[in-house]
């Protein structure tokens, strides 16, 4: 088993109104020094796969065709053992 | 002309675009399932308005891979008239059968309100019935429909005049207080390049009839009706 932990976010210069808000709202809570905020997702996708590769594989055509927009969104993500593997969950 | 309206599910305008073509315009129309995979016989499709598969992810993400999306891409590849509507343009842009992608509303509202919109191109089997610069009133409903392309690609939509609509005062002036989701250059609306597939935020089911409050969107059903049976069709 392998655990993919995928980050999606919009890519550098496309406008982020969640961002935008968010901002506003900890400048209004007094965090004056805040000068971005980018709202992205995060997703696990557990995967019946033990070989690091073919996973990785999979999850980049993922992300590509449905995870991520490459129109506006990058995307980044890690491989690992689900905690609890091997063990009792 | 035999209209098929693709029920996802989340769609909610599907029974008033069904309506619309159907008993305001008199054109046989049946629901086609998003569960099936064949659109044969079929003169256009819509895909309408709502909120496919609950726009998890994103909007129209998750419904581009439906089983009828193969049968919906040949079709429109192969030159059918193709029609989305809000989530169906949501869905059009992430099948890529248009150009770029929404993010959600500038603003940060859902916005469900009457807009003013600037035809830019009536030169279209959806839109000739409209004179070009005409302003015409079609109601919005969304929150994810800041339409996005790069500098690029929106120079190409210009020159090919495949932006159809743009958001505009009542007098037709494209400015951004007229702009309801920040979408970039105001559109609207745009066509494909082979000017078969139209993607536009606003609904024109929702002012297809007097009752409704406006009659705009009757229109552009119409525009589709009458250009099929003047037997024109789109060139190679």
């Amino acid at each position: 088993m392998l655990l993919a932990k995928i980050y999606v976010t919009l890519k550098p210069g496309v406008l982020d109104p969640q961002g935008e808000a968010v901002m506003g709202g900890l400048k209004a809570m007094g965090y004056e020094g805040v000068t971005a905020v980018r709202v992205g997702k995060y997703l696990e996708v557990q995967l019946d796969l033990d070989d690091p590769e073919k996973a990785g594989q999979q999850v980049e055509e993922m992300c590509r065709r449905l995870l991520a927009n490459p129109v506006i969104e990058q995307y980044r993500y890690t491989l690992e053992e689900p905690a609890g593997a091997g063990g009792k969950a | 002309m035999k209209f098929g309206v693709i029920v996802f599910p989340g769609s909610n305008c599907d029974q008033d675009v069904y309506h619309a073509l159907g008993a305001v315009l008199g054109q046989p129309v049946d629901y086609l399932w998003h569960g099936d995979t064949d659109v044969t016989g079929y003169d256009c499709l819509v895909l309408p308005g709502g909120f496919s598969y609950g726009d998890y992810l994103r909007a129209g993400a998750i419904a581009r891979f439906a089983p009828i999306m193969p049968a919906v891409i040949d079709f429109a590849r192969s030159g059918g008239l193709v029609l989305g509507i809000c989530n169906g343009f949501q869905i059009l842009l992430e099948a890529g059968l248009l150009p770029g992608a929404m993010r959600r509303n500038d603003c940060l509202q859902f916005r469900c309100q009457w807009t003013c919109l600037r035809v830019e191109n009536n030169a279209t089997p959806f839109t000739n019935r409209f004179r070009k610069g005409q302003v015409v009133r079609i109601p919005i409903a969304h929150g994810e429909g800041n339409y996005y392309v790069d500098a690029a690609t929106l120079a190409e939509l210009e020159a090919n005049r495949q932006i159809i609509f743009r958001y505009c005062t009542q007098d037709g002036e494209v400015t951004p207080a007229a702009n309801p989701n920040g979408s970039v250059g105001n559109i609207a609306g745009i066509i494909n390049r082979k000017g078969n597939i139209l993607g536009m935020m606003p609904h024109p089911e929702r002012c297809a009839e007097s009752l409704l409050g406006g009659t705009d969107g009757r229109e552009l059903f119409a525009s589709i009706v009458d250009w099929w049976q003047r037997g024109e069709r789109l060139g190679a």
